[in-house]
């Protein structure tokens, strides 16, 4: 696989996900789920609530381990290696530096003790940067990238308003340019105003950066916003998938126009 | 003659062997938290009570015992500890650095260099460096197991973002032989370097958290810091008061109630072997050697 790395790198897939299922108990959260991510692309997942969206997420992320199926990757070094075959330390090692995860709780994806500025470095930390003055400036770059005021670089977290903790969420994601970055419900609980803020903000990190993204949503209109495809879940199975305005625009699946109608009144 | 009513110190043979494959586990990888049964002494948590199962661990009847607190062996817990040695297990015990073959301690490394056969055992309430950002015990133990250390960097840039320095001053966090990052318990930073390439056996016992650590002899020791921001010892800019040393970690002692203080070498052994051999301060100066400034 190795043969044709940097020739034509971005028409191969960032990540494949091939039959995945997930069972808790008796109930398939997830099931069957096959489909391939380019480099660059952005992703929506959509579906009602309990359809399997997070679930997915974690199965794609390598946070869950699927009863069935694999996700394969193609790493830095351009081989795509099957996620489950890696080991602890370089699973690990991906996580932190060529993906990101923003959670939509954003106590689960900060250190709301530690300040901004320590959060946004941490990961270059992790790496071995070991010079306080550029990890600093790093840390200060991303704040402004995110809209955060420079001078709030010294608190923490818990001082931040809902929008500012997501964003600040996104820098310290973004801090090591991860090629592909998972976002669970990113705008979920916040106010509608901080929502677009925060979803110009993402769309245009994501098309200046060139980022990939997986974007778990019950909101179509974050779909609509971000994404270039849409996954329609229900039950666990992906029931429909295209082009994000075909999707939305023209859905064929009796329950994809339920959901289209419902939550994007024409 | 009434036998005595527990074992050569204290501790019954059976619980000395656990405590001592510990040790040996944990002096065969350097640095790594090792988890034992730990067991209950006839002491509250705060003496000490992981020190003194090490020392009771690796106690023989040859053994010579010294035991400081803050550099003392004067303290109330100084003193009882060294006791209860004397009485369970019939030890010699000292107060010179030089002569002791086990010096049991909190807070302090002596100043007096330490020789290769000597174990310097310490008391440790908190072994985790990692503890104060990841309170998660699977996290923390996975983090070791991977060498994920970046969170000790996050503890020292929230240091430097707050006080423009690193302000921690003591447990200041160590990679031991380039692999185990670890809590050197609550000793000043200034003791740090003597850590490094010691040729004493340095063991760490903490009894509340049942973990026993250890230093071999002559094993790296390196205070983790920031290229821009590197490590530095400290010590109040001071010659000690009473012995004039220039070199010793000082305490500073309240003399009077009206706001009178001075500096005194913390470790009292060293004071004491320095006044005994002619070297005086500026609160206790002999009258023909009174400091003659220029
Ligand atoms: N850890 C778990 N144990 C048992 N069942 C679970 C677990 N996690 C999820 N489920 C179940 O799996 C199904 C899918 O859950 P999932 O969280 O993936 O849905 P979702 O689409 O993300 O929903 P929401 O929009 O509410 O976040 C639901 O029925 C849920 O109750
Ligand atoms: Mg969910
Ligand atoms: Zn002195």
């Amino acid at each position: 696989m190795a043969e044709n790395q940097d020739a034509a790198a971005d028409d191969q897939p960032l990540l494949i996900a091939d039959r995945l299922s997930k069972a808790y108990g008796r109930l398939t959260a997830c099931r069957d789920v096959s489909f391939a991510l380019y480099p660059g692309e952005v992703l929506a997942i959509v579906g009602e609530s309990g359809s399997g969206k997070t679930t997915l997420l974690q199965l794609l992320s390598a946070q869950l381990v699927p009863n069935a199926g694999c996700v394969s990757y193609r790493m830095r070094d351009g081989v795509t290696r099957d996620l489950a075959a890696l080991g602890e330390a370089e699973r690990r090692f991906l996580f932190r530096t060529d993906w990101g995860y923003v959670h939509q709780d954003p106590a689960q994806g900060l250190r709301m003790a530690v300040s901004a500025g320590a959060n946004v470095g941490e990961r270059l930390m992790a790496v071995g940067w070991n010079h306080y003055g550029r990890i600093r400036d790093t840390a200060s770059s991303w704040l402004e990238r995110v809209e955060i005021d420079v001078g709030r670089i010294d608190d923490a977290p818990r001082t931040y308003s809902g929008g500012m903790r997501q964003r600040l969420q996104i820098a310290r994601n973004l801090v090591t340019e991860p090629r592909l970055v998972f976002m669970d419900e990113p705008t979920g609980g916040l106010d509608v105003s901080v929502q677009a803020r925060l979803l110009d903000l993402m769309r245009n990190l994501v098309s200046e950066l060139g980022l990939a993204a997986i974007v778990v949503t019950h909101d179509l209109a974050v779909a609509r916003l971000l994404s270039h495809r849409v996954m329609v879940m229900k039950g666990g199975r992906v029931i429909e998938t295209g082009l994000t305005d075909q999707v939305l625009d023209d859905p064929r699946e009796p329950y994809t126009q339920l959901l289209v109608s419902s939550i994007l009144p024409a | 003659m009434n036998a005595p009513a527990y074992n050569f110190a204290y501790l019954d043979e059976q619980t000395k062997r656990m405590i001592r494959r510990a040790i040996l586990k944990a002096i065969a990888i350097p640095g790594y938290q090792v988890p034992f049964a730990s067991r209950e002494m006839p002491m509250p948590y705060g003496w000490g009570t992981g020190g003194v199962q090490v020392t009771a661990a690796i106690l023989g009847p040859n053994d010579v015992l010294k035991v400081i607190d803050q550099g003392s062996d004067d303290t109330t817990n100084a003193i009882s500890i060294r006791k209860f040695f004397a009485k369970t297990a019939g030890v010699a015990t000292t107060t010179a650095t030089a002569d002791a073959t086990v010096i049991q301690t909190r807070h302090r490394i002596p100043e007096a260099p330490l020789h290769g056969g000597q174990v310097l055992v310490y008391q440790v309430p908190i072994p985790e460096p990692l503890r104060f950002l990841e309170p998660r015990e699977t996290e923390t133990r996975r983090m070791h197991a991977l060498g994920e250390y970046g969170l000790i960097h996050v503890k020292l840039y929230e240091d430097i973002a707050r006080f423009g320095h690193i302000a921690t001053s003591y447990a200041y966090p160590v990679k031991v032989n380039a692999r185990y990052v670890m809590d050197p318990s609550p000793t000043p930073k200034f003791d740090n370097p003597k850590m490094d390439n010691c040729p004493a056996l340095q063991l760490f016992g903490a009894g509340r958290e049942k973990r026993i650590y250890a230093i071999p002899p002559h094993t790296s020791v390196l205070s983790l810091d920031f290229e821009d921001h590197p490590f530095t010892r400290y010590r109040f800019d001071a010659p000690c008061a009473l012995c004039g040393a220039e070199d010793s970690y000082l305490d500073e002692i309240v003399t009077d109630d009206r706001g009178g203080r001075m500096f005194v070498c913390s470790d009292t052994d060293y004071c004491e072997t320095r006044q005994s051999s002619g070297h005086r301060g500026s609160e206790n100066a002999a009258p023909h050697k009174e400091r003659a400034h220029g």
